[in-house]
């Protein structure tokens, strides 16, 4: 799999990190490394091969639906990089 | 012998018969700690004040003759990517870099209510990510046996501290193999787990289907003893199970009579460095002695976990790697042009590039047009690897295999070549696709001094037995019992 300069533009900004024109060069070889190491997957079927998620059978595990011990809020807001009063404070949303 | 060289069962002894006090012990460690660590770089934080605090609780526990904890007395070290309250939580990473967590993982729960006294944070690659904890965002820690050599990875640190005396117990993750690599390439014993008998509660998340907390130890029964006290289930992680804990000491010196081993072919392949092959190689004697029996098998699928590895594990991590906006805790970026901007900012300025080349490559197996093709396709291959192991295990008690293609490696040597790197974890991913138990307990020296591990596989949650096996060949050997010489040594 040969990936290019937008290629890597475009799962940058999905994974929301900016790449200087250096990186971007850097990444762009260093992912067609691996998926074309990856690529060796395609030599098997799995036409009939059920996908595992996970090793375990376990599904839905239920609870009642009880108060626990909840953080009580100062602790957990306690490393929040900015707050004001009892909330997070962000940099504007909508222009 | 200096009391720092003692397992972690001949120092409780002590403490509890109160040969020595716990506070003694921590002063020493600590000592230690000042004139080795500079060299090794094991440790992110230190916490000599709780520590000391915890001994002299102890020690008073037992003047008055209270009952104390199954880990009385005895300093442990945790990987910084499992959270302790009020006692700072990198991750390795920069982003982490002032968290201080609000709550103590279940793990470390338990650490505390059985006494164990927790000396540090160590060091790792930034989130586990890596096979060399030359990724960290702080430090490069070195291997005790040569500090040229990288520890291995990611609970580099945890290894080193154990090898270097700091810590006589560790806990480490592994989600590909971090504890049980770092464990043969620094010459101490590491567990992971089946997947679901620790809790992950309080483990900051990598890959959520394969990552499970691990152990350290100087040997067997040690890990016999620090799983009994972290397994079991935990209603706040929904993965853990209700499978009952035995005792993990009761019964290990049973022996391996009419054991089955399987030694599976594609472990013994092209790409093993000779002195590691010879090394297990004359390790399955000493079981052929002891009347075990072997089984040439094969895990025909064996050849692709890597591949699957790499989608399914950075899919994993692109999701949990997605809360890291600079809102609710660590870093965030100085100035910004609106919340976009400062969740870029913030991510590319608080993330090392293994992290950002292992989110951009799950984000990118998971997009829209390629999700079949990437994740989907890895899941059923997993599925297959999976498969490999149940088949063995019709025939086997056991497998025995290499844990690293090689020993410890010079630091540098790889960092610059990532595909290269992840080709390290080549005999200890199977195992977390798979989720069975696996060990790496030292089984030879190479001949420029490094030691070799070796790797013994159950099924799911025959912990005990693995533990049994191990312990039946360290106690033909003495590998476990050779230290590092590190200079200026008065250990």
């Amino acid at each position: 799999m040969k990936i290019e300069r937008k290629n890597i533009e475009y799962i940058a900004n999905l994974s929301r990190i900016e790449l200087s024109d250096q990186e971007k060069e850097m990444f762009v070889h260093q992912l067609s490394d691996i998926l074309s190491y990856i690529e060796k997957l395609n030599k098997l079927n799995t036409d009939n091969i059920k996908p595992m998620a996970y090793s375990l059978n376990t599904t839905n595990v239920f609870r009642e639906d009880k108060l626990g011990q909840p953080i009580s809020r100062d602790d957990a807001m306690f490393n929040a990089p900015s707050k004001m009063g009892v909330f997070f404070k962000v940099p504007k949303v909508i222009e | 012998m200096s009391l720092l060289r003692h397992t972690a069962l001949q120092i409780k002894e002590k403490i509890i018969s109160r040969e020595i006090q716990a506070t003694k012990l921590v002063g020493q460690v600590f000592e230690w700690i000042k004139y080795i660590e500079p060299k090794i770089q094991a440790f992110i934080t230190l916490n000599e004040k709780g520590a000391l605090e915890k001994a002299a609780e102890i020690d008073k526990k037992i003047e008055n003759r209270q009952k104390v904890g199954l880990l009385a007395g005895i300093p442990i070290a945790v990987k910084d990517n499992i959270c302790t309250k009020s006692l700072n939580t990198t991750c390795a990473s920069k982003i982490l870099q002032n968290f201080i967590p609000p709550y103590d993982a279940f793990v470390v729960n338990r650490l505390k209510e059985e006494d164990a006294i927790i000396i540090g944070k160590t060091n790792l690659d930034e989130f586990a990510m890596g096979s060399s904890t030359e990724n960290s965002g702080y430090k490069i820690t070195r291997n005790p046996w040569n500090q040229n050599c990288v520890p291995g990875g990611s609970s580099g640190g945890s290894a080193a501290a154990v090898a270097a005396n700091f810590a006589f117990l560790a806990l480490g993750s592994d989600t590909g193999g971090s504890v049980r690599q770092p464990a043969a390439l620094c010459g101490v014993v590491g567990v992971k787990p089946t997947y679901g008998r620790v809790s992950r509660y309080g483990l900051i998340a990598f890959g959520s289907s394969l990552d499970q907390i691990g152990t350290f130890t100087r040997d067997v029964k040690d890990a016999a003893l620090l799983l009994h006290a972290i397994a079991g289930y935990d209603s706040y992680d929904s993965t853990s199970t209700q499978v009952s804990v035995p005792e993990y000491s009761d019964g290990i010196e049973g022996g391996t009579g009419g054991l089955r081993i399987g030694i599976p072919k594609e472990y013994f392949a092209e790409g093993l460095n000779t002195e590691v092959r010879d090394a297990v190689k004359s390790a399955l004697k000493i079981y052929e002695r002891l009347g075990a029996k072997f089984v040439e098998l094969s895990l025909p699928h064996t050849e692709y976990a890597v591949a699957v590895y790499y989608i399914i594990a950075n899919a994993e991590a692109s999701s949990n790697l997605a809360r890291y906006d600079g809102v609710k805790y660590g870093y965030r970026t100085g100035e910004s042009r609106g919340i976009i901007d400062m969740y870029c900012r913030t991510r590319s300025e608080g993330f090392g590039n293994e992290v950002k080349r292992r989110i951009m490559l799950g984000n990118y197996a998971l997009s829209s047009g390629y999700y079949d093709a990437y994740y989907l396709k890895a899941s059923k291959v997993r599925t297959l690897i999976k498969s490999d192991f149940d088949a063995a295990f019709e025939k086997v008690d056991c497998i025995i295999c290499p844990t690293s293609p090689v020993p410890a490696f010079k630091i540098g040597e790889r960092a610059n070549n990532p595909l290269e790197m992840y080709l390290s974890d080549i005999y200890t991913i199977p195992a977390n696709l798979a989720g069975i138990p696996g060990i790496s307990i030292p089984c030879g020296f190479s001949k420029a001094g490094l030691p070799i591990g070796m790797q013994i596989l159950t099924r799911h949650f025959e912990e005990k037995k693995m533990l049994q096996i191990a312990y039946a060949f360290e106690r033909e050997t003495d590998f476990h019992l050779k230290k590092p010489v590190l200079k200026g040594s008065t250990v």
